[in-house]
């Protein structure tokens, strides 16, 4: 199948590749999809006073699946939690013009970005407790 | 933790004779001979006649190109020129000789035997049968992808019409038993034909088809050198095996499969026949040379690495391989000069992984990491060099980027997490 040139552009230079402490506490982690499915996706967000400073993602997965993830951790750089709560897959899909096959890789996206904002609530709500 | 980057896509240096983009994918098809090319151009312009015109030169010559390539066919497999009916490739072969049985024999029974791991030309043409009341029995291979003659003899009923063995594989490259299947078969019930689907395995490795006791062989000319759009089934006449037509018309074919001859793709059928039969030792060897140097190449420099499928008992040029947690169409992506396949989900429409190697028992996950490589005539040494070269950087970046390998990499047990199916 051809690939979008903004697919391509991220699959050669993924932004944000990495890993932050999963156990730190100002970092939340979201691990969403299944190896059996063909694409596992985790996304990590640092925050500090309600902003997210900084984003890693590492993911198993088509091309899609990698820009998809690359291009959620640039989006959500400098959101505030709420805001980046509200990112839907149909911006990722748009901004990289995925094909309708593509469309779940997006939703694994969106999914990642709101289990790694849950994760760091739980951790914070646990730490006040 | 570690904070990685990933590095980006290096530039493997090209060495000197190797062309881009690098065809390794033989097992889908081939590109034609020059030999068979040469062969074939008269037969467009100067000899395009009607092999079926009895009255003129122009279909004398025709028909007289045809008998001649029947009889390369023929040879190819230990049979004979007139048993030699011609089609459009394998899937009308395989269509031709299931259904063609199952209408025919049908008083005789209406039971089926063949293999998880078969064509999908075989598999589907079966599930229509089984919608029109056939029965079919499913047999499930070992983990090496053989099976066994005691298991296909162990199917068969009074009622069995048939059974479909494909020769070899056409994901993981395995070559069945065929000579010991067929003993089987005809030891349990002599009635009982038997097919193979050999699209795969003709002219690569020798196929007799006494000796393997077979009544009808599938062959297609794409898979050996020759052009796409001619195939061929083989039917035995001693003792006579029948099929019932798909296709009605001027009965052609001795009434098997009407329809006008394809005289310069029939013509280059041969050519790639005969070409096959005088270099099969020796290519044989290559080919076995070169897959080997690519699966010591691979695995001496990454770990984590499962063959799929029998290696003893494989074609020479398949190597079907599973790079763990690196899933396979992202693969292809880094290996944009290299013309492989995968039996990842993602590169079909579907969202299942290949059905031959969730037959072979190999996990979902594992599925998804399968790159296919199929080498062939054209392939050279120094492509298997710089194959090796591209396979290693794209699966160690990949790995950079995957979670599951880091998870690997800190001693997680990637099944003791509960994962979300989506």
């Amino acid at each position: 199948m051809a690939y979008s040139e903004k697919v391509i552009e991220h699959y050669e230079n993924p932004r944000n590749v990495g890993s932050f402490g999963k156990d730190d506490d100002d970092v939340g982690t979201g691990l969403v999809g299944a190896p059996a499915c063909g694409d596992v996706m985790k996304l990590q967000i640092k925050v500090e006073g309600g902003v997210i400073t900084d984003a890693k993602f590492k993911t198993f997965g088509c091309g899609s699946a990698i820009a998809s993830s690359s291009l959620a951790t640039e989006m959500i750089k400098g959101m505030s939690l709420d805001q980046a709560a509200t990112i839907k897959n149909t911006d990722i899909v748009a901004e990289l013009n995925l094909p309708p096959v593509k469309i779940h890789c997006s939703v694994l996206a969106e999914d990642a970005i709101k289990a790694a904002i849950e994760d760091y609530k739980k951790k914070q709500a646990a730490r006040t407790a | 933790m570690s904070t990685s980057t990933a590095p980006s896509i290096a530039q493997v240096p090209v060495p000197e004779g190797v062309h881009l983009p690098i065809f390794m994918d033989n097992h889908s098809t081939t590109p034609v001979d020059p030999r068979v090319l040469e062969t074939m151009l008269p037969f467009f312009t100067q000899h395009f006649g009607n092999a079926a015109s009895r009255n003129h030169v122009f279909g004398w010559t025709a028909e007289a190109a045809v008998e001649h390539a029947r009889g390369q066919i023929a040879a190819l497999i230990g049979g004979d020129a007139k048993e030699i009916v011609l089609t459009s490739g394998a899937t009308e072969a395989d269509n031709l000789a299931v259904k063609g049985v199952a209408s025919f024999y049908k008083k005789q029974g209406n039971h089926i035997i063949t293999g998880l791991t078969e064509h999908k030309a075989i598999l589907d043409t079966c599930k229509r049968l089984e919608r029109e009341g056939y029965e079919v029995t499913y047999l499930q291979p070992a983990k090496d992808g053989l099976y066994t003659p005691e298991q296909v003899a162990a199917a068969i009923r009074p009622t069995t019409i048939l059974v479909s063995i494909m020769f070899a594989n056409n994901e993981v490259g395995v070559v069945q038993p065929i000579e010991a299947i067929g003993a089987a078969i005809k030891a349990a019930n002599p009635k009982t034909l038997f097919h193979s689907d050999a699209v795969q395995g003709v002219g690569k490795v020798p196929l007799d088809v006494n000796k393997a006791k077979l009544d009808l062989v599938s062959m297609t000319a794409h898979k050996m050198y020759g052009p796409k759009g001619v195939g061929a089934l083989w039917v035995r006449r001693k003792p006579r095996v029948r099929v019932d037509p798909i296709l009605d018309g001027g009965g052609h074919e001795r009434g098997m499969r009407s329809g006008t001859l394809a005289v310069p793709l029939i013509v280059g059928f041969g050519k790639a026949c005969e070409i096959a039969q005088a270099d099969m030792a020796d290519e044989a060897i290559r080919l076995g040379g070169l897959r080997d140097r690519l699966y010591r190449g691979l695995t001496s420099r990454l770990t984590d690495t499962f063959v799929n499928g029998s290696m003893e008992h494989r074609l020479p040029g398949n190597l079907n391989i599973s790079f763990a947690f690196v899933e396979g169409e992202s693969l292809l992506m880094a290996l944009k000069d290299l013309a492989v396949s995968s039996g990842s989900a993602c590169t079909s429409a579907s969202l299942e992984p290949s059905y031959v190697l969730r037959a072979l028992g190999v996990g979902e996950e594992l599925a998804h990491t399968s790159i296919r490589f199929g080498i062939g005539r054209f392939n050279t040494e120094a492509e298997i060099d710089y194959t090796i070269e591209l396979v290693v950087r794209a699966v160690n970046r990949l790995r950079e980027l995957s979670p599951l390998w880091e998870m690997h990499q800190d001693g997680i047990d990637i099944a003791s997490i509960a994962w979300t199916p989506h």
